[in-house]
């Protein structure tokens, strides 16, 4: 099954090779891994997207607290949560395409962030079935170029992961 | 904190710390990037340093010194190759929970990433068999890494940490102040078990039927084996160890099964498995103990397992009552929640498991020829245990050696059976035993070896000349690697590829060449008096070269991915 897991960790050099290393070391799938700085200087917030069986999934989070710098681990799959990715998207916008990729944009909630005479870039935020969906939905041969963030994710609701 | 006083160099700093931390033994060798370190290390005398001949053996000689002495183990290599060196050691004392710190020097802070002379990247390289490690920026950080770095070293399940430290920031300067307390918000082992839960393990264990306690390298680790012995003998149930854990509780006592795993005691294998109610103790159910996890898991039984380290628990075998915390704290509080329960064991049930256990024991697993022509191997352990009196500290290496010696010299005491039993290092044993034998100066040694383990770290009977260690090595020479011909003859067809130990030294030779006694013992007959009489040369360093039956065997023997009763006996081939 699909996880998405929450980890606070120590700002420091090697603190992400740490994690990196331990996800390969002991076979673990990664499908993202995002990871930046906090309100908290000190402070770096990862989220990482793995799956395997629940046996799995706790030796991960097991192992992922064991690292020294590690602080805090939540598995946010376990209750109510928001998921979010950015992508960026290059697509080819000339001629009869360039009306039917706007509206598509449109129907996504995309926006448009930079324009050339054949083409357009669109910023598009969602969970990431809503990325895939839009790929889904365009046609092969007028996407250009595609970039990812990977997800970030937050609890809903009052619950907080603070150090 | 403002600090006042002098200013002194990052070399000195790194001594001083050493000293601060009550470090009176170290072991080294210089290079380029160390030379500031070495420099303070000579103009001083509180922590002595020990010169070995090679890396790896610092790592090992660290190690031993720590399992054999309840101290963190410290070892000094330069950057580059000195490093990559002492990997193995490291690794080693990873695979088995050991407090080591490592320091390595590192090219200069300016020259880092320029693939400057000797230059290597020692975190990245030894961050997957390390704790922890740190890669040290500034003058300042010096005195608070080696705090930290000794700290994280021997506290919750203990391990070795490297401290990486660039030739520059051993030159500059700054106040020395060593930091009293350390406190990482990030990382706050569990020592204290959740009384819940202990309450439950002890309304388990009193209305078990069938129990058992397993116990493992933790308790020798967390120096709970007094706190063993109790818990046993309170409840009058049958206890087994792991190779790591030996000594934990005394082997001589008709409790004790025997080792339990691949080469464990059929006895002990048996209980293990047909166990209603089992207590697992600083033990990890790893592949070479339970084997199958499948097969073991194939017959109904609760599990309590205590473990400092969470990740061990529920990781090859699911269990029903986990309880994370210091062993020894949790086997206390476990006796108390005996104490005041109200159930009674069931004094019936308990005999005739005991009965039971007595004809799987009945079987004498452990049997070998003892008329034959030719030196067996077990007899040679089983003399060493006479003739020491059971009181040795014995060094391994990897193979049947090792099996044979985990098997026949029943250890009464802790740390005192010093092998490598996770990552399973041939070259251990030597380098190992000097640091054991500095550790306890006085005390009696011996290191059980083969022909070909002997030859990994050799070049440390200099060392053992130079600081006069006078260590027994007990070579259990069957002219092949031993346990590897085994396997081929298993599972391989007998076919010995490349595992005939062809043109070997004179052993004998060999150890004048170093300036110790050498010993040849070829006759079944010769074997305890030449004991005896290296055994009393307590000043000597003497290699005794047993030429060995060739065909022996280790048994039992379960096969790799079997379930642990899928044994092979003796009698069966
Ligand atoms: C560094 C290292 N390389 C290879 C092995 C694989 N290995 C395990 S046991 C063994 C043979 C050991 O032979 P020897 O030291 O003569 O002991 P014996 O089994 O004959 O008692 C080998 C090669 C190992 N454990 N360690």
């Amino acid at each position: 099954m699909r996880h998405i897991i929450s980890v606070l960790l120590e700002n420091e050099a090697g603190a992400l090779s740490r994690v990196a290393g331990l996800f390969s070391a002991r076979a673990y799938n990664i499908e993202s891994l995002t990871v930046a700085p906090t309100e908290d200087a000190s402070l770096s917030r990862m989220t990482v997207i793995t799956s395997g069986s629940d046996d799995v999934v706790e030796q991960i989070t097991k192992q992922l607290n064991k690292l020294i710098e590690v602080v805090k681990v939540v598995d946010l799959s376990e209750a109510a949560h928001i998921e979010r990715e950015l992508m960026l998207i290059k697509v080819r916008a000339a001629g009869k395409d360039r009306e039917e990729m706007k509206r598509m944009s449109d129907i996504f909630r995309g926006r448009i962030i930079d324009v050339t005479d054949g083409t357009y870039t669109i910023e598009l935020t969602g969970t990431g079935a809503k990325l895939d969906a839009f790929l889904e939905a365009l046609d092969k041969s007028v996407i250009l170029e595609t970039v990812r963030t990977g997800a970030s994710g937050i609890a809903r609701g009052e619950r907080v992961l603070r150090a | 904190m403002e600090l006042t006083g002098a200013e002194i160099s990052g070399a000195e700093i790194v001594v001083r710390s050493l000293q601060e931390e009550g470090v009176d033994c170290i072991f080294g060798y210089p290079g380029g990037a160390v030379l500031w370190i070495y420099d303070e290390l000579f103009k001083q005398d509180k922590v002595k340093h020990i010169l070995v001949r090679h890396e790896q053996a610092a790592a090992h000689a660290a190690d031993g010194y720590s399992r054999a002495s309840k101290k963190v183990g410290v070892c000094l290599v330069t950057s580059g190759p000195g490093v990559t060196n002492a990997v193995t050691g490291i690794a080693t004392a990873y695979m088995d929970s050991l407090p080591m710190v490592s320091i390595s020097g590192q090219v200069p802070t300016y020259a880092i990433g320029e693939d400057a002379f000797q230059e290597c990247d020692a975190v990245g390289i030894t961050r997957p068999c390390v704790k922890h490690n740190f890669l040290v920026k500034a003058v300042e950080d010096i005195a608070p890494t080696m705090k930290k770095a000794f700290h994280i070293a021997r506290s919750g399940r203990p391990g070795p940490v490297l401290v990486d430290i660039p030739k520059d920031i051993t030159a500059a300067k700054c106040v020395f102040e060593y930091p009293k307390t350390v406190s990482l918000r990030s990382y706050n082992p569990v020592t204290k078990g959740h009384p819940g839960q202990i309450k439950k393990a002890a309304q388990l264990l009193l209305e078990a039927k069938r129990p058992m306690v397993y116990s493992g390298g933790g308790v020798v680790l967390g120096n709970a084996s007094a706190q063993l012995r109790k818990l046993v003998q309170t409840l009058g149930v049958p206890c087994t160890n792991t190779l790591m854990g030996l000594g934990a509780y005394p082997a001589t006592d008709k409790q004790f099964l025997g080792m339990l795993g691949m080469h464990g005691t059929y006895q002990a294998n048996m209980a293990m498995q047909h166990s209603d109610v089992l207590i697992a103790i600083g033990a990890r159910f790893d592949d070479r103990v339970i084997g199958d996890p499948k097969h073991f898991g194939s017959v109904a039984r609760k599990i309590i397992h205590i473990d400092i380290d969470p990740s061990s628990i529920s990781k090859r075998v699911k269990v029903d009552v986990p309880i994370v915390g210091d062993v020894g704290d949790v086997i206390d509080d476990l006796l108390k929640a005996l104490e005041s329960a109200k159930e009674k064991q069931d004094a019936k049930a308990l005999k005739a498991w005991w009965a039971q256990i007595e004809e799987w024991r009945s079987k004498d697993c452990l049997r070998y020829d003892h008329k034959a022509a030719i030196i067996k191997p077990q007899f040679v352990v089983e003399k060493l245990w006479e003739i020491t009196k059971g009181d040795a500290f014995v060094t391994s290496d990897v193979g049947q050696h090792q099996m044979w010696a985990a098997q026949f010299y029943k250890f009464d005491q802790p740390r005192r059976w010093i092998n490598s039993g996770g990552l399973g290092t041939m070259g251990f044993g030597l380098p190992a035993a000097m640091g054991t034998q500095l550790a306890n100066p006085g005390a009696t040694v011996a290191c059980v070896t083969g022909e070909s383990s002997i030859q990994m770290c050799l070049q440390e009977l200099s060392t053992c000349k130079q600081y006069r260690l006078p260590i027994k090595i007990i070579n259990l020479n069957n002219r092949y690697m031993g346990m590897v011909r085994q396997w081929q003859q298993f599972f391989h067809g007998n076919r010995y590829s490349e595992s005939y130990m062809n043109a070997l030294p004179d052993f004998v030779k060999l150890a004048e060449g170093y300036g110790h006694s050498g010993m040849r013992i070829e006759d079944p007959k010769d074997v305890e008096p030449a004991l005896r009489e290296a055994f009393a040369r307590k000043d000597d360093l003497i290699f005794m070269d047993f030429l060995t039956d060739q065909t022996e065997n280790v048994y039992p023997m379960v096969p790799g991915g079997k379930g642990i009763t899928e044994m092979i006996l003796a009698e069966e081939l």
